[in-house]
C-alpha cells in the first residue's frame, strides 16, 4: 500500500496529465485510427528534441532554453542543403554533416556565455535564443541577397533581398521517415528508421552516463563547488554539456523539418525550446533531474494533449479556439509551476541546513 | 574642468555614449536624406511618452532586491481589463481614460499582491519564474478574451456574437486623449504635451516615494537584505510592496501606451510587453541590483529614440523594415550583457 502511495506521489505530474489528456481523449471523440496518426507522427518527430536537453539537465546547468540555437544550426544547413538540391536520405545525413559543426560552435558560444552567468542559466539561456533568433532573422532577411550573394529563384523574395517565408523541403521530405515505414491499419504508418533513432539516442545517453565524462557532468550537477574541488574542469564540462545538448538539437530539428516538410524560414524555431521543455516537465522531469523514461512519456502525453485539445475545446466550450489557447497555456503554465516548485524546494532545503547548522 | 568631464562621463557611462554618438549619427544621416528631422523627432516624443512608464515600472522591482520585472504582463492584463470595461460602455474622451485607470488600479493591486505572494517564496529565481508567470498568465486570458461576457458589438466578433476581437480601436472611445491635450507644433516638432505631462507626473510620484521613509526602506531592503532584516525591517512587506507598485505601474502604463497607439491588442498582442522594457532600464544603466527614476528616463529616451530614427534611416539606405529586428537584437543583447556581468549575488 505504501508503495503505490510513493509511487503516485513521485509520479504526480505525468499521472495528472494522463487523466487530463483521457478526459480530452474522451471528449475530442476523434477516430481512433486518426488519433493514433497524429500521435505517432507527433512523437516520432519531437522525442529527438526533447532528449537533447537531459545532459545539461544532469550537468546542473538547468533546462537548457538555448536548444533554439541548435535548431537555428539545423535550419542554416537545411536552406543551405535546399540550395544545393541535396535529395533523399543520403543528402538528409550529409545536410546534419553539415549542421554538426554550426551547432558545435553554437554550442560552444552559448557555454562560454552561460559559465559568466552561474546560476542564472536559464534566463540567460532563454534571452540568449531570443538574441541569436534576432540576428539569424537580420542574416537571411537583409544579408542575404546584399552583402551575401544569393541568388537562388526558389529560396529568395523577388522584389528585394531576404529569404522566402516557407520554403518547401519537398527534396528531404521523410527522407528518414519514408526509409521502412510499416502500415497499421488504413492510416498509420509507423516511421520504423525514426524510432530507430530515438532509440539509439536514448542508449546513447544512457551509456554516456556511465563513462567518465558523464560521470564528471553528474558530480557537477551535484554540486559544483565540490567537483571543483575533487579536480573536474568545472567550466570546461559544462561547455562540453552545452555542446552536446546543442548538436543533439540541431539533428532534432531535421528530423522534425523532414517530417513536416516544409521550412518557416522565419518562426520554425521559434517555440523549440519552450514546447520541448514543457513535455520535459509534464514527463515529471525536474530543473536538475531529468530521465530518458520521463523525457519519452512527457513527449507523448505532451503531444496527445496538442492532439485533442482543439477537438475537446470544440465539444466542451462550443470553440475549437479554446483548446488551441489552452494548451499553450498549459506549455507555459507548467513550466511556471516546476521554476517556482523548484526554486521554493531549494530554498527550503537552504533554510532548513541553516536551521540545522544553527542548533548544531 | 577636465575632472568635472571625467565626473560626468563616469556618471553617464560609455555605453550610453555609444548609443548618444550613434543617436547624432543618425539624425545627421537624417538630415542629409530627404527625411524630415523634426517629424521624426516627434514620432521620437510619442515613443518616448508611450513606452516610458513600462520602463519606469521596473524601477521599484529593482530597487525591493526582487530583480529585473519580467512579469510586466501581470501588470499589463489588468490594465487592458481597465480599457476593455470602459470601451464596454462606450465612455469617450478623458473620462473613458480615467475610468480605465482607475479600474486597472484595484485589480493591479491585486493581481500584484498574489505575484508577490509567490515571487517572495522563489527568491534568487524571480526573473525566471516572473516570465513564465507572465506568459502564463497572458496564455490563461487568451481563453478569457473568447469567453468573457463583453457584449459591446464593436469589440466582439460580427459572427457568433462572443468574443472578444484581436484588435479593437480606441479611435471613437479615449484614443489619443493624452497626446492631444494641449497639443502645440513648434519648428515643425509636434509636442504631445498631456502624454509627457501624465508621465512627468508618475516619474514624479515614483521619484517622491523613493524621498519618504517606506521608499528608503526599500532602498535599503533591496541593496543589503541582511543589514535590513538586523535592523528589523521586513523583507518580505517591502519586496511585497514593491512588486505592487510595479504592476499597477505596469496597468497605468498600459492604459497610457494604449491611448497613444489607438488599439488594444488582445490575445498575444502582450506577450513579450517586459523585454523592451528591461532593456530599456538596462540601456538608462540600470543593473539588476540598482535603478534610479534617471535611469528609466535616459533608458526610454535613447532607446526609443533609437528605434524611430532607425528604422526610417535604414530604410532609405537599405530596402526591408529592420526596426522589428533592430529592437529584438538591441533589447535581447543589453538584457544579455547585464545577466552575464559578475555581480555579487546568484539571481536569476
Amino acid at each position: 500500500m505504501n508503495q503505490v502511495k510513493r509511487l503516485v506521489a513521485r509520479n504526480a505530474v505525468p499521472l495528472l496529465f494522463a487523466v487530463v489528456c483521457l478526459l480530452g481523449v474522451y471528449f475530442a471523440k476523434m477516430p481512433g485510427q486518426f488519433l493514433l496518426m497524429e500521435i505517432v507522427n507527433r512523437v516520432a518527430r519531437n522525442s529527438f528534441l526533447v532528449l537533447s536537453l537531459i545532459i545539461p539537465v544532469a550537468a546542473g546547468m538547468g533546462l537548457n532554453f538555448g536548444i533554439v540555437l541548435g535548431a537555428l544550426a539545423g535550419q542554416i544547413a537545411l536552406i543551405l542543403a535546399t540550395h544545393w538540391e541535396w535529395a533523399g536520405t543520403g543528402g538528409f545525413l550529409l545536410t546534419a554533416l553539415m549542421a554538426t559543426p554550426l551547432a558545435v560552435l553554437f554550442g560552444f558560444l552559448a557555454g562560454t556565455l552561460l559559465n559568466k552567468a552561474k546560476g542564472r542559466e536559464m534566463i540567460t539561456g532563454m534571452v540568449m535564443g531570443f538574441f541569436a533568433n534576432g540576428l539569424y532573422q537580420f542574416v537571411f532577411l537583409f544579408l542575404v541577397g546584399t552583402l551575401i550573394p544569393f541568388d537562388n529563384p526558389r529560396l529568395r523574395i523577388s522584389t528585394g533581398p531576404g529569404l522566402r517565408n516557407t520554403i518547401d523541403l519537398f527534396r528531404l521530405k521523410g527522407a528518414l521517415d519514408g526509409l521502412w515505414q510499416i502500415q497499421a491499419g488504413l492510416f498509420v504508418r509507423i516511421p520504423v528508421v525514426t524510432f530507430l533513432v530515438i532509440a539509439a539516442l536514448a542508449v546513447a545517453i544512457w551509456a554516456f552516463f556511465r563513462t567518465k565524462l558523464g560521470q564528471e557532468f553528474r558530480a557537477i550537477g551535484q554540486d559544483r563547488h565540490i567537483a571543483g574541488v575533487a579536480g573536474i574542469n568545472v567550466d570546461r564540462n559544462r561547455i562540453l554539456a552545452i555542446i552536446f545538448s546543442t548538436v543533439l538539437a540541431a539533428w532534432g530539428q531535421l528530423i522534425f523539418l523532414q517530417n513536416i516538410g516544409t521550412l518557416n524560414t522565419y518562426n520554425s524555431h521559434e517555440q523549440v525550446g519552450t514546447f520541448a521543455i514543457a513535455a520535459l516537465l509534464i514527463g515529471g522531469a525536474s530543473v536538475t533531474k531529468a530521465t530518458i523514461a520521463q523525457a519519452l512519456t512527457g513527449t507523448l502525453l505532451f503531444h496527445l494533449l496538442f492532439a485533442v485539445s482543439p477537438r475537446a475545446g470544440q465539444t466542451i466550450f462550443g470553440s475549437a479556439q479554446v483548446g488551441e489557447y489552452f494548451r499553450v497555456f498549459v506549455a507555459y503554465g507548467i513550466i511556471a509551476i516546476s521554476l517556482a516548485l523548484h526554486a521554493w524546494q531549494t530554498r527550503s532545503a537552504a533554510k532548513a541546513r541553516l536551521e540545522e547548522d544553527a542548533s548544531a | 574642468m577636465k575632472e568635472q568631464l571625467l565626473k560626468i562621463y563616469h556618471g553617464f557611462g560609455l555605453p550610453r555614449l555609444i548609443i548618444a554618438g550613434f543617436l547624432l549619427l543618425l539624425i545627421i544621416i537624417a538630415a542629409g536624406t530627404d527625411l524630415s528631422v523634426p517629424g521624426l523627432l516627434s514620432d521620437a516624443l510619442v515613443r518616448i511618452g508611450q513606452n516610458g512608464i513600462y520602463v519606469l515600472a521596473m524601477v521599484p522591482s529593482i530597487q525591493a532586491g526582487v530583480g529585473l520585472n519580467f512579469g510586466l504582463p501581470v501588470g499589463v492584463i489588468c490594465g487592458i481589463v481597465g480599457a476593455l470595461v470602459a470601451m464596454e460602455f462606450s465612455m469617450l474622451g478623458f473620462g473613458g481614460f480615467l475610468v480605465a485607470v482607475l479600474i486597472a488600479i484595484p485589480l493591479a493591486v491585486g493581481a500584484g499582491f498574489l505575484y508577490a505572494l509567490l515571487l517572495n517564496r522563489v527568491t534568487g529565481q524571480e526573473m525566471m519564474v516572473g516570465t513564465y508567470v507572465g506568459f502564463s498568465v497572458v496564455a490563461g486570458m487568451c481563453i478569457f478574451w473568447l469567453l468573457a461576457p463583453f457584449r459591446n458589438p464593436a469589440m466582439i466578433w460580427p459572427v457568433g456574437g462572443q468574443g472578444l476581437r484581436t484588435t479593437l480601436t480606441l479611435a471613437d472611445t479615449f484614443g489619443g486623449v493624452l497626446n492631444n491635450f494641449l497639443a502645440f507644433e513648434i519648428f515643425g516638432l509636434t509636442v504631445p504635451t498631456g502624454l509627457l505631462l501624465f508621465y512627468g507626473l508618475m516619474l514624479f510620484l515614483v521619484w517622491l516615494f523613493f524621498k519618504t521613509k517606506a521608499g528608503v526602506a526599500m532602498e535599503v531592503v533591496g541593496r543589503n537584505p541582511r543589514f535590513a532584516a538586523a535592523s528589523g525591517l521586513s523583507l518580505n512587506k517591502y519586496r511585497t510592496l514593491g512588486i505592487i507598485m510595479s504592476t499597477v505601474l505596469a496597468a497605468i502604463g498600459y492604459v497610457t501606451y494604449a491611448q497613444s497607439f489607438g488599439f488594444v491588442q488582445l490575445y498575444n498582442g502582450p506577450l513579450m510587453t517586459a523585454f523592451p522594457a528591461v532593456a530599456g532600464v538596462l540601456i538608462g544603466g540600470a543593473s539588476t541590483r540598482e535603478a534610479k527614476v534617471r535611469h528609466a528616463v535616459l533608458g526610454v529616451v535613447l532607446f526609443q529614440t533609437l528605434l524611430t530614427v532607425a528604422m526610417p534611416v535604414t530604410n532609405q539606405l537599405i530596402e526591408g523594415n529592420i526596426s522589428e529586428i533592430a529592437r529584438v537584437v538591441v533589447s535581447n543583447g543589453m538584457i544579455l550583457y547585464a545577466l552575464t556581468r559578475a555581480t555579487g549575488g546568484e539571481q536569476a
